[in-house]
C-alpha cells in the first residue's frame, strides 16, 4: 500500500471541499479536534520562538566571527613617560605590516568610553595608568603570530590581542545556541507529528464502526483515509496559524534592546526573517497530512 | 464457488465442499438452521471473508487474488442488506442512502435519490437521522443504499429477522421488484413461510445448508 506524499492531496486537504460530502462521512469529534488544534497551536507558538532563537544566535555568531577575523588590538603598557614613544613605534611597525589596514590609536575619550561601564562617566582617564590601544583592521589570512613576535621583539610592553580568547567561546556558544534552536524546531516537528498521529488514531479507533460501514459499501482505504487526513490537515494548519500569529506577536512586542547592546540585541526577526514563521502553518499542514495519512492507512489495513 | 471450504480461526470447517453458481437474474433463497453458515456464505460472497479452500470467483475474478481496492470495487457491484444494518448515525437518511455514490466520487442525482426514497417509502424520513428509524424503515433504507449503485447482485442476510410479517412482506416485495428488473438476488433466511410466500410471486431457487454442505431444496418448499 502506498503512503506516498501527494501534493494534490495535501492541497485538497487544506482547501478542497467538493460540497463537504466527503468530509461529512467522518463524524465530528470534539475531543480530537480540540486536542489537535491546541497541540498544533502550542507547538507553532514554541516553534516561532525556537526559530527566532536560531536566527538571532546565527546572526550573532556570524557577526562575532566576522569581527573576530576583521581586526586586532595592540595594547601598549608602559610608564607614562615612555608610552607615546612606544605607541608610535608600534604604529610604525603596524603601518608596514602586510595584510593590514590603517592602524588607529584610540583617543583618550574613546578609551574613557570603553572604561565607562566599570569606572563611570566622570573617570579621569589621564590620571590612570591606562595602556595605549591601537585598533588595526586586518585581512583574512593575516599572520597574527608573526606580528606578535615582532612586536614582542621591538616594542617592549606591546601585546597583540586578536580577540580570539574572549570571542571564540562566545562564537562557539552562539553556534551551539543556533544548533539548539534548530534541534528544538526538529523536536517540535516530531512532537507535533506524534500528537497528531495519536489524535488521528484516537479518532480512527472511535470510528471503527463508521469505517466498517464504509468498507462494506465499497469505500477504498484511500477514500476513508482522505476524509480523516483532510480534517486533521486543516486542524493542524488552523491551529498552527493561530499559534504562529501569537508567537510572532510575542516576538514583536519584545523590548528593543539594541540601544543597550549585549547578547539580547537582535533577538527576534529582522527584515525578511519575518516571512519565515509564516511557513510554520504550511509545515504543520504537511506534518499533519503525513502523520494522519500514515496512521489511517496503517489502521485501515486491519479492517477488512 | 467450487469446492469451497471455510472455517473460522482454530475451528473445524463450518462450510466444506461447497459448489454453487448464482444464476444471473435469478432469485435465490439460502436457508438452513441457525448456525449452519448462511451468514458465512454470504460474507464469502462479498469478500468479507475469504475461503480456506476451493475456488471462488466473482464477476470473473478469483476472489483470493483481489487486492483491497479490488475488493472495494467488487462491493460496489454487490449490494448487501444485513439483519441489523448499520448507518453513519450523524448523517440523515438521504445522505446515508447516497453514501455509495459519495464514496465512489459520483454526483448525486437528487431526483433519482428522491425516486429511490419514494420506492422504499422513506421520502418523509429523508432528513431524519438513522437512530430515529424503526426496524422496518432501517431495512428499507439499507435496501435503498444497497441498490443505489445499481449492483449486479443483491445479498440480504436475514433482512426480515427483526420485522413483523407485514413489514417482512413489504421488504420482500421490494426485493422481488429488484429481481424483476433483472438483478440477481440472494436472500438468506430460515423463515420457510417467507420463502413460500415469495415463491408464490417469483420463481426462486432455494438452497439449503445442512451439515456444512449445500443442497438444492426440493418440492418440500
Amino acid at each position: 500500500m502506498s503512503a506516498r506524499m501527494n501534493i494534490g492531496s495535501l492541497w485538497q486537504g487544506l482547501m478542497g471541499d467538493k460540497g463537504g460530502a466527503g468530509d461529512r462521512i467522518v463524524p465530528p469529534t470534539g475531543f480530537t479536534a480540540q486536542l489537535t488544534l491546541f497541540s498544533a497551536g502550542a507547538m507553532a507558538f514554541l516553534a516561532v520562538f525556537a526559530l527566532a532563537l536560531a536566527l538571532a544566535t546565527g546572526r550573532l555568531a556570524d557577526r562575532w566571527s566576522s569581527e573576530l577575523a576583521g581586526s586586532v588590538t595592540v595594547r601598549v603598557s608602559a610608564p607614562a613617560a615612555d608610552q607615546d614613544a612606544l605607541a608610535q613605534a608600534a604604529m610604525t611597525i603596524l603601518q608596514t605590516t602586510p595584510g593590514t589596514g590603517t592602524p588607529r590609536r584610540l583617543p583618550p575619550q574613546d578609551v574613557g568610553t570603553l572604561l565607562e561601564p566599570w569606572f563611570g562617566p566622570d573617570m579621569p582617564v589621564d590620571a590612570l595608568p591606562v595602556p595605549a590601544l591601537i585598533d588595526l583592521p586586518v585581512d583574512a589570512g593575516f599572520d597574527t603570530e608573526g606580528l606578535r613576535l615582532r612586536l614582542e621583539a621591538e616594542v617592549p610592553g606591546a601585546v597583540l590581542d586578536d580577540h580570539t580568547e574572549w570571542r571564540r567561546p562566545l562564537v562557539t556558544a552562539a553556534n551551539r545556541l543556533r544548533m539548539l534552536g534548530i534541534v528544538s524546531l526538529l523536536l517540535i516537528g516530531a512532537a507535533s507529528a506524534a500528537m497528531i498521529t495519536l489524535a488521528a488514531k484516537a479518532a480512527l479507533a472511535a470510528n471503527v464502526q463508521v469505517i466498517r460501514v464504509l468498507r462494506l459499501i465499497g469505500a477504498r482505504d484511500l477514500t476513508i483515509a482522505t476524509a480523516f487526513v483532510r480534517r486533521f490537515t486543516r486542524r493542524a494548519a488552523m491551529g498552527s496559524a493561530v499559534g504562529t500569529l501569537a508567537g510572532m506577536a510575542g516576538i514583536a512586542i519584545l523590548p528593543d534592546t539594541s540601544a543597550a547592546g549585549g547578547f539580547m540585541t537582535g533577538l527576534g526577526f529582522q527584515g525578511w526573517d519575518w516571512l519565515l514563521p509564516l511557513t510554520i502553518p504550511l509545515i504543520a499542514a504537511v506534518v499533519g497530512f503525513a502523520a494522519t495519512r500514515w496512521a489511517a492507512l496503517n489502521m485501515l489495513e486491519a479492517v477488512r | 464457488m467450487r469446492d469451497v471450504g471455510f472455517g473460522y480461526h482454530g475451528q473445524d470447517e463450518l462450510l466444506s465442499g461447497m459448489t454453487l453458481t448464482l444464476q444471473p437474474g435469478m432469485f435465490h433463497f439460502l436457508t438452513g438452521p441457525s448456525g449452519s453458515g448462511k451468514t458465512t456464505l454470504l460474507r464469502l460472497c462479498f469478500a468479507d471473508l475469504l475461503p480456506s479452500s476451493g475456488q471462488m470467483t466473482a464477476f470473473g475474478q478469483d476472489m483470493r487474488a483481489l487486492s483491497r481496492d479490488d475488493i472495494a470495487d467488487l462491493r460496489r457491484r454487490v449490494g448487501v442488506v444485513h439483519q441489523d444494518p448499520q448507518f453513519l448515525d450523524h448523517l440523515p437518511v438521504a445522505e446515508n442512502v447516497a453514501l455509495p455514490l459519495t464514496i465512489a466520487g459520483e454526483a448525486v442525482d437528487m431526483e433519482a435519490l428522491r425516486d429511490l426514497l419514494g420506492w422504499v417509502q422513506l421520502t418523509h424520513h429523508a432528513r431524519a437521522l438513522p437512530p430515529s428509524l424503526s426496524g422496518g424503515e432501517r431495512q428499507r433504507a439499507a435496501l435503498a443504499r444497497a441498490v443505489i449503485l445499481s449492483p449486479d447482485l443483491v445479498l440480504a442476510d436475514e433482512p426480515t429477522g427483526n420485522l413483523d410479517w407485514e413489514m417482512s412482506m413489504r421488504l420482500m416485495q421490494l426485493l422481488i421488484e429488484l429481481n424483476k428488473s433483472g438483478k440477481t438476488v440472494l436472500v438468506a433466511t430460515h423463515d420457510l413461510n417467507l420463502i413460500r410466500a415469495t415463491k408464490a410471486q417469483v420463481t426462486a431457487r432455494v438452497l439449503r445448508i445442512t451439515g456444512g454442505s449445500l443442497h438444492l431444496a426440493g418440492a418440500d418448499l
